[in-house]
């Protein structure tokens, strides 16, 4: 007992560190959705869309998308193995470690020390650390499910193994690079081959942080909160093995009519319409799980979390398919369609998810209940709202944009100059600030609730 | 077998390796080894100490987070921007920078686009060519001197040919001037398409077109319009020069005596290279041309305007 004690002051302590990066990043996102209408809000050198960008992605995918991943990874890996972690110091070493490197990432980022490598941005140090972190979990992760005293593997070690393994090929392969100064190196590959390396990885940074991980999350929360079995354990083997099998063939949609040759663009696009199977696998397997019984919708306040969240991925995985399309694409690529399409996953799916998942730890962590499901309610309702307007109004510009680019007069010459087209955004970048406002705030509610549990965790045990 | 499988996690995880690998092995290692990832045209030439310093700065502050560098086969887009993108152009760009957001327009095509000068005044301040722009400002990069210790040991790691008088060249020069430089190299292994002239242009002309639209009021009003929308960023407010030099005075590429506006109209279409002649006057280059932008009516439009104001 004592030692899931210990172990579970790790988990939290992951998981409030996630919640603090994600503030971080959340706050930069405004800012830089307020400088694409307001250039004078940018501060030169540091606070310069170009370089804020990268720390508002950065933070997001690696300090709240990662810091959950480890925490809740660890988490279920206890329950579903019934044992403490193999090497309980080795997880608290790399809980001061992560926080140490996020903040030294941001700090880089800032000073424009960047690979330019979407999703691959850190110079190589950092990357080195990042490695080094995720062996750490890596040893943990298979130590203890080696160790484990439960026979079976449930499916959500099933997406952990997985995240495991992608990440690190993925990671340490796109960032293979010639170090030329302390922190400054060139990409090992060039030019079109290196273009392909680097989408074969920022896909799958999609597939691997923001996907088969918070799989691992709705497949064990989801029923340990609504109290029913999930709905179909054939349908999660095929759709298992079908994702994380056709995944890494589609990293060419990110170069539809690039130089990129034509063989590798159509085959990407191949695999990207079949990925829409192994995707709703998991979105049919998640409805009819709650559909025994929907009266819990109203009854326990996280099946809706669920819910919403894996609609939304639903939704993500008809959209990204289609996007693939050259009809689609040579329209809505570069556009702010594409921002659209990732918030609608990163907030309506990955935050959903992880929000809910950390409502359900915390209060067991702590042997108490919720603090306010009103409270979780009400965030509930702000971040949809929030995302929505994000979501929308970047798939209206986004098509405008696309049309207005392509516009011609009766004689043939262009309709629009650059500076036109670019104009005719601001209105729908000043909504979209207002639905980040909105999204804010509600995840200051969702804040305020774990910090009053924890509190009241805090405060019951020290009277026991 | 299948549950099998789930009870051994070391076979699990061996599996789950090679499920992982094959597409990562088709549709990335395999392509590494073919040389139709490698090609690289004949004229393209390394970069210079100066442009790969440009190129640092452009990385640093993450240019790439806004702007293209790849025109795609499009007929719109071939008209925005110039010739769509050949694989073999990017063989000294590690890493590539084709980007994912076009919030300001591709810049495939931008070396040899503008003057130099154009660039160091939009690089100051955006806003004060394309007032609505939200390009930042890269003031700062005036001061900024570059450390040509550090570029050298960039050159060495790329293998990149440079000479001492190169590198020595390089202090004294600021932030600025190797962005500019970078601006000027990019997309330019690619020979500019020739301008399908709309009227042709000759070396001695027999004969002019006429103006269509000359002295007629709601033309001069349109093309005042549009003269401030598209020329008055390098010609100046009142057509008097700056980058560009003066539409209203005597003088037609730096030679007295002015040209007809059939002249004006396919210097305005065609835009200029070094070397261009128009009528027996040879420019310097560095004046865009307008053909995809700007219908006919529009730069006769243009050139009525000009004529109203000259001389005043
Ligand atoms: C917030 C997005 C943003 C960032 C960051 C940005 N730009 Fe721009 N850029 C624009 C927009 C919008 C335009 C079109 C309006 C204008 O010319 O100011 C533009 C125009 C340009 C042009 C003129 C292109 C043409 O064909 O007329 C160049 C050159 C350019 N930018 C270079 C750069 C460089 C170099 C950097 C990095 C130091 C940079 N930009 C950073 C948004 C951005
Ligand atoms: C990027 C800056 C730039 C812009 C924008 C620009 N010009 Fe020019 N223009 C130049 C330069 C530089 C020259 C000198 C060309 C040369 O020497 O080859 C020039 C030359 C000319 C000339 C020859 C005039 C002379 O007296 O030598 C005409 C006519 C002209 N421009 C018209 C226009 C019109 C009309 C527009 C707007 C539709 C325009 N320009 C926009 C830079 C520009
Ligand atoms: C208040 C909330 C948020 C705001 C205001 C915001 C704003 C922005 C803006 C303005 C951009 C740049 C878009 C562009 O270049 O056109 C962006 C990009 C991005 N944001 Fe956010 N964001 C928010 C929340 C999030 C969250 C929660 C995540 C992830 C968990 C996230 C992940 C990303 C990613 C991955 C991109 C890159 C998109 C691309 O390359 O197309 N954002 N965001
Ligand atoms: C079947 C699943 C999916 C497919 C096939 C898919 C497809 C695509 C495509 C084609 C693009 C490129 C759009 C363009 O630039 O023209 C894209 C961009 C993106 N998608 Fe998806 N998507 C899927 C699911 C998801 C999910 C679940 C997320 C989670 C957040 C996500 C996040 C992103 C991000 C962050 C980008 C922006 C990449 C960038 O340009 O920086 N996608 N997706």
């Amino acid at each position: 007992m004592n030692d899931y004690q210990y172990d579970n002051q790790t988990v939290k302590g992951f998981v409030v560190s996630s919640v603090f990066w994600g503030v971080v990043g959340i706050v930069i996102g405004l800012l830089i959705s307020i400088q694409m209408w307001r250039p004078e809000f940018n501060f030169a050198p540091f606070f310069t869309f170009g370089r804020l960008r990268t720390v508002h992605t950065n933070s997001l995918a690696f300090g709240l998308g990662v810091g959950a991943i480890f925490g809740l990874s660890y988490y279920i890996l206890m329950r579903l193995t019934k044992r403490p972690l193999l090497f309980p110091k080795l997880a608290r070493i790399q809980l001061y470690l992560f926080n140490i490197g996020i903040a030294a990432a941001a700090v880089t980022l800032f000073m424009g020390m960047t690979q330019s490598l979407e999703y691959a941005e850190l110079e190589w140090p950092l990357d080195i650390a990042i490695v080094i972190l995720w062996v750490m979990f890596a040893v943990n992760v298979f130590g203890t499910i080696i160790k484990r005293k439960e026979e079976q593997m449930y499916i959500s070690l099933w997406y952990i193994i997985a995240t495991v393994i992608a990440v690190a090929v993925l990671y340490i392969i796109n960032n293979l690079s010639i170090p030329v100064g302390p922190f400054k190196s060139y990409h090992l590959f060039a030019g079109v081959n290196s273009a392909n390396v680097e989408w074969w990885y920022g896909h799958n940074a999609v597939g691997f942080v923001f996907t088969t991980p918070i799989l691992a999350m709705f497949y064990y929360f989801l029923p340990k909160s609504t109290g029913i079995p999930i709905f179909s354990h054939r349908l999660s083997i095929i759709s298992f093995w079908s994702l994380v099998f056709a995944y890494l063939w589609t990293g060419a949609h990110h170069l539809v009519y690039t130089p990129l040759p034509d063989w590798i663009q159509t085959l990407g696009i191949v695999f990207t319409i079949f990925l829409i199977a192994p995707s709703w696998g998991s979105v049919v397997n998640g409805y009819y799980t709650v559909g025994s019984d929907w009266d819990k919708m109203n009854t326990q306040y996280l099946t809706k979390f669920f819910i919403m969240g894996i609609t939304f991925y639903g939704l993500q995985t008809v959209q990204g398919p289609t996007q693939g399309l050259r009809v689609v694409s040579q329209l809505i690529h570069y556009t702010d369609w594409v921002p659209g399409h990732v918030h609608m996953g990163t907030m309506g799916w990955v935050t959903m998810t992880t929000a809910a998942s950390i409502y359900y730890v915390i209060p067991k962590i702590y042997h108490t209940e919720i603090y306010s499901i009103k409270v979780a309610n009400i965030h509930f309702w702000l971040v949809l709202i929030g995302q929505l307007i994000f979501s929308i109004t970047m798939w209206i510009t986004g098509i405008q944009q696309g049309a207005l680019w392509k516009a011609v007069n009766d004689d043939g010459s262009l309709k629009y100059s650059f500076v036109e087209t670019l104009t005719k955004n601001y209105p729908f970048w000043q909504l979209r600030t207002v639905g980040g406002l909105i999204f804010t705030v509600g995840m200051l509610f969702f804040i305020y609730n774990i910090y009053m549990t924890i509190r009241r965790g805090s405060l019951a045990e020290a009277k026991a | 077998m299948a549950g099998g499988i789930y009870n051994k996690p070391i076979v699990f995880a061996l599996t789950a390796t090679v499920v992982i690998l094959i597409g990562t092995a088709v549709t990335m290692f395999y392509p590494m080894l073919t040389p139709e990832m490698h090609p690289k045209l004949e004229n393209l030439k390394p970069f210079t100490a100066l442009q790969l310093a440009g190129r640092d700065i452009y990385q640093r502050e993450g240019c790439v987070n806004c702007h293209t560098q790849t025109v795609r086969p499009l007929k719109s887009e071939v008209m925005r921007y110039g010739e769509y993108s050949k694989a073999g152009e990017f063989a000294y760009d590690r890493p590539f920078l084709w980007g994912s957001k076009r919030t300001g327009p591709d810049l495939a095509r931008i070396g040899g686009k503008y003057p130099d000068a154009w660039h160091y005044k939009h690089f100051d301040k955006p806003q004060a060519m394309f007032a609505e722009s939200n390009m930042p400002a890269y003031t700062f990069l005036k001061d900024e001197k570059l450390d040509p210790a550090s570029i050298e040991a960039h050159m060495k790691g790329l293998s990149m040919p440079y000479t001492t008088e190169e590198m020595a060249a390089l202090s004294g020069k600021t932030g600025m001037d190797a962005l500019v430089a970078y601006m000027q190299v990019i997309g330019t292994a690619v020979k500019k398409a020739a301008a399908p002239a709309a009227a042709v242009a000759s070396t001695v002309k027999e004969k002019h077109f006429e103006n269509p639209l000359a002295g007629n009021p709601q033309a001069i009003a349109k093309g005042k319009d549009l003269y401030a929308k598209n020329c008055a960023t390098c010609h100046g407010a009142n057509a008097k020069g700056d980058i560009g030099p003066s539409l209203v005075d005597d003088e037609f590429f730096y030679e007295k005596g002015d040209l007809p506006d059939d002249d004006y109209f396919e210097v305005t279409n065609n835009g200029t290279s070094e070397g261009y002649t128009e009528d027996g006057r040879v420019g310097k280059g560095g004046m865009p041309g307008f053909k995809d932008s700007l219908s006919k009516d529009d730069i006769w439009s243009i050139v009525a305007y000009l004529r109203s104001i000259k001389g005043k």
